[in-house]
C-alpha cells in the first residue's frame, strides 16, 4: 500500500484525537426482540478492536448500525465524529466495509472488479497497489467466481480499502475459511494495522480475536459483557485459580484469588503428608470466554470462592 | 445531513448522481459482455415464441374483423417481451441483494439513487437491444410496419411499458428474500400474458374474460401499437379497446409511479 492513514501526530486536531467510534447506550429491537441492549463502546484511533461473541449475539447488527446500513432504536453513535444515520457521501469515503456476503459468481476478474469500484471513490487507491497489498497479484486476471473463499475475502478487503479509509469494518471476515486461508487473511489485516488503519472486526473465533486485536469486546445476548486486551480478558474470572487435590475417594477443589495462601494453609495443616494429585490451575482464555458468554457456569459458583476448604 | 453534504452544490450532487448511475449500469454491461450466450438466449426467447405462434399455431388463428395473424401477433409479442423483462430486472435486483452487492453500494460514497437508477439504465438499454432483435426477426418473416414515425411512436410506447415492468421488477426484487422467488414470477407471468389481447383478440373470449383481457395493463399498449404499426387490431371491444392509446400511456405511468414509490420505501426499509 503506498498511502495509508497514519496514527494521529501529537499536533493532531481534536477531531483526529477523538475516538474512531463512540457508542453510548446503543439499542436495537426487531419487533419485540431486543438484539442490541444498551451497548457502550469506544474504539480508539489506530487500534484493532474485535467484537467477539457467539452467533446471534448482536455483533452484525451493531456493526451494521455503525456502518450506517441499519437504523438504531436508541443511544448515541459517533463514527469518525459523525452520526452514521445521517452522515453523507464524504463520510462514507472515510470508512471501509467488508460485509458477510461473499459476492460470489461475479463474471469480472479481480482487476476489473477493482477498476470498476474505483469509480465511486473521490480518490481511489491504485488497483495494482491494492492487489499487491492483499496478496492477489497471481490471481489478478482470475474471474472472482473462480476465486477460493480466502481469495474472495481478500478481494473484499481490497475493495473496502479502495477509498483509503480511516476506519475499516470487517464482519466475520474469516468464517468458513480453512486454517491456511485464515492465517493468510490475518497477515493482510496485520499489514493494514501496521499502516495505521483503525479496524473493527467481529468474529466468533477466540483465537482470531486474541491474535489480531488490541482490545476485545465480548458480546452476548446484545450486551457487552467485557472489554479488555485479550491477555486481560475476563479480569476477575481469570484471576480465580483452582486448587485441587485427592482426598480419600474423591477430589477436593478450592477456587481462590489467592492460591498461595490456600496452599500455605493446606500444607501447614498436613506438615508431613503428601497431597496426592495436587494441582493449581488458572482458567485459559477459552474457558474465560465461555464463562463470559454463559456457555458454562462460572467457576467459583459451585464451590466456595473465598478460599475456605469444605 | 453533514456539513460537507450541505455545502455541496445541487448541480454537483446531480452530476455525481448521474455519473454514479452510469457507473452502476456499466457494471451490468461489463457482465453481459462476459456472458454473451446468456444475453443471446434472453433476446432469442421472444423470437422463439414469435416463430412458434406464427407457424405452429398461427394457421388455426382467425383475427376477428380480418387481417393476417402474423401482423396481429408481432405487436403483441413486442409488448410481451417488455413484460417478460420483469424477470430479468427482478433476478438482477434479488441476486445483487443476496450477494451483498446492494449493501456494498449502500456503504460506498455514491448517490443512493444510483443503485436503482443504474438498474433502470441497464435494463432499458437491454430492452432496446431485445426489441431490435425481435423486430429484425419479425422483418425476416415478412412483417412490415406502416411507417417510420408511427413505428417510432410504437417503440416509445413499448419502452414506456418496459419502464413500468422494470419498476415492478425492482420492487419484487427488493421484496424477495432469495433468488428462488424469481421462479414464482416466471410462472405467474404466463397466465398474465395469456389473459391479454397479445395472442388472441379479447373479443374472441367469453364475456367476463374479455373484460379482464381488455383491462390488462398490457392490452392498451398492444392495441395502440397494433394501430401504429398498421396491423389488424381485432374488431369489437369495449371502452378500454376504443381508448387503447390513452390506456397505453396511463397504465404504464400509473404503474411506474406506484411501484417506484413502493421501491423507494422498500429500499429505505433495508436499513430497518
Amino acid at each position: 500500500m503506498t498511502t495509508t492513514q497514519q496514527a494521529p501526530a501529537p499536533g493532531a486536531t481534536a477531531a483526529e484525537r477523538s475516538p474512531a467510534v463512540r457508542v453510548r447506550g446503543l439499542t436495537k429491537r426487531y419487533g419485540q426482540r431486543t438484539v442490541v441492549d444498551g451497548i457502550d463502546l469506544e474504539v480508539r484511533r489506530g487500534e484493532v478492536f474485535a467484537l467477539l461473541g457467539p452467533n446471534g449475539a448482536g455483533k452484525t447488527t451493531t456493526v451494521e448500525i455503525l456502518e450506517g446500513l441499519r437504523r438504531r432504536d436508541g443511544g448515541e453513535v459517533l463514527v469518525l465524529g459523525e452520526d452514521p444515520a445521517t452522515a453523507g457521501r464524504s463520510w462514507r469515503d472515510r470508512i471501509g466495509v467488508v460485509g458477510q456476503a461473499t459476492g460470489a459468481g461475479d463474471a469480472l476478474t479481480v482487476r476489473e472488479t477493482l477498476d470498476h469500484y474505483a469509480v465511486y471513490h473521490a480518490e481511489a487507491e491504485g488497483t495494482d497497489e491494492l492487489i499487491a497489498a492483499v496478496g492477489l497479484t497471481e490471481a489478478a486476471g482470475v474471474r472472482s467466481a473462480r476465486l477460493s473463499g480466502g481469495q474472495r475475502r481478500r478481494l473484499e478487503v481490497a475493495l473496502s480499502m479502495q477509498g483509503r479509509p480511516e476506519l475499516l469494518f470487517l464482519d466475520e471476515p474469516t468464517t468458513g475459511l480453512d486454517p491456511v486461508a485464515r492465517r493468510q487473511f490475518w497477515t493482510v489485516l496485520e499489514r493494514l494495522r501496521a499502516g495505521g488503519t483503525t479496524i473493527l472486526l467481529t468474529t466468533h473465533y477466540l483465537d482470531e480475536a486474541a491474535h489480531l486485536a488490541d482490545r476485545v469486546g465480548v458480546i452476548d445476548a446484545g450486551r457487552l459483557v467485557d472489554v479488555a486486551p485479550p491477555e486481560e480478558m475476563g479480569g476477575e474470572l481469570r484471576a480465580r485459580s483452582t486448587v485441587r487435590w485427592r482426598e480419600g475417594d474423591g477430589f477436593r477443589t478450592v477456587v481462590t484469588t489467592e492460591p498461595s495462601a490456600v496452599l500455605r494453609d493446606l500444607l501447614a495443616a498436613r506438615p508431613l503428608a503428601e497431597l496426592p494429585d495436587l494441582t493449581v490451575t488458572r482458567p485459559g482464555l477459552e474457558e474465560v470466554y465461555l464463562q463470559l458468554v454463559g456457555a458454562v457456569p462460572a467457576s467459583g459458583t459451585a464451590t466456595d470462592a473465598d478460599g475456605g476448604t469444605r | 445531513m453533514t456539513a460537507a453534504v450541505v455545502r455541496e452544490p445541487v448541480a454537483d450532487r446531480l452530476r455525481w448522481a448521474v455519473a454514479d448511475a452510469f457507473a452502476v449500469a456499466g457494471r451490468d454491461v461489463a457482465h453481459w459482455r462476459r456472458q454473451p450466450v446468456a444475453v443471446l438466449v434472453n433476446a432469442l426467447f421472444p423470437v422463439l415464441l414469435l416463430l412458434m405462434f406464427t407457424y405452429l399455431l398461427g394457421g388455426g388463428m382467425v383475427v376477428p374483423g380480418g387481417g393476417g395473424y402474423r401482423d396481429f401477433l408481432v405487436p403483441g409479442m413486442l409488448a410481451l417481451a417488455m413484460v417478460f423483462g420483469v424477470e430479468a430486472t427482478m433476478t438482477a435486483v434479488v441476486t445483487d441483494t443476496a450477494r451483498g452487492i446492494t449493501d456494498r453500494f449502500r456503504s460506498l460514497p455514491m448517490a443512493p439513487s444510483a443503485v436503482v437508477a443504474g438498474r433502470c439504465l441497464a435494463d432499458m438499454a437491454s430492452s432496446v437491444l431485445g426489441l431490435l432483435v425481435l423486430v429484425t426477426a419479425a422483418l425476416a418473416i415478412g412483417w412490415r410496419p406502416a411507417g417510420l414515425v408511427p413505428s417510432l411512436a410504437a417503440i416509445g410506447l413499448l419502452l414506456l411499458l418496459r419502464l413500468a415492468f422494470l419498476w415492478i421488477g425492482i420492487y419484487l426484487g427488493l421484496l424477495a428474500r432469495d433468488p428462488s422467488a424469481v421462479m414464482a414470477v416466471q410462472i405467474l407471468v404466463w397466465p398474465f400474458a395469456f389473459l391479454s389481447n397479445a395472442f388472441v383478440a379479447a373479443s374472441a373470449m367469453p364475456g367476463w374474460l374479455a373484460v379482464l383481457a381488455e383491462w390488462n395493463p398490457v392490452a392498451g399498449t398492444v392495441t395502440a401499437v397494433r394501430d401504429l404499426f398498421g396491423a389488424p387490431v381485432g374488431s369489437g371491444g369495449g371502452w378500454a379497446t376504443e381508448h387503447a392509446a390513452l390506456l397505453a400511456v396511463v397504465w404504464p405511468v400509473v404503474l411506474t409511479a406506484v411501484f417506484a414509490a413502493l421501491s423507494v420505501r422498500r429500499f429505505q426499509a433495508l436499513s430497518r
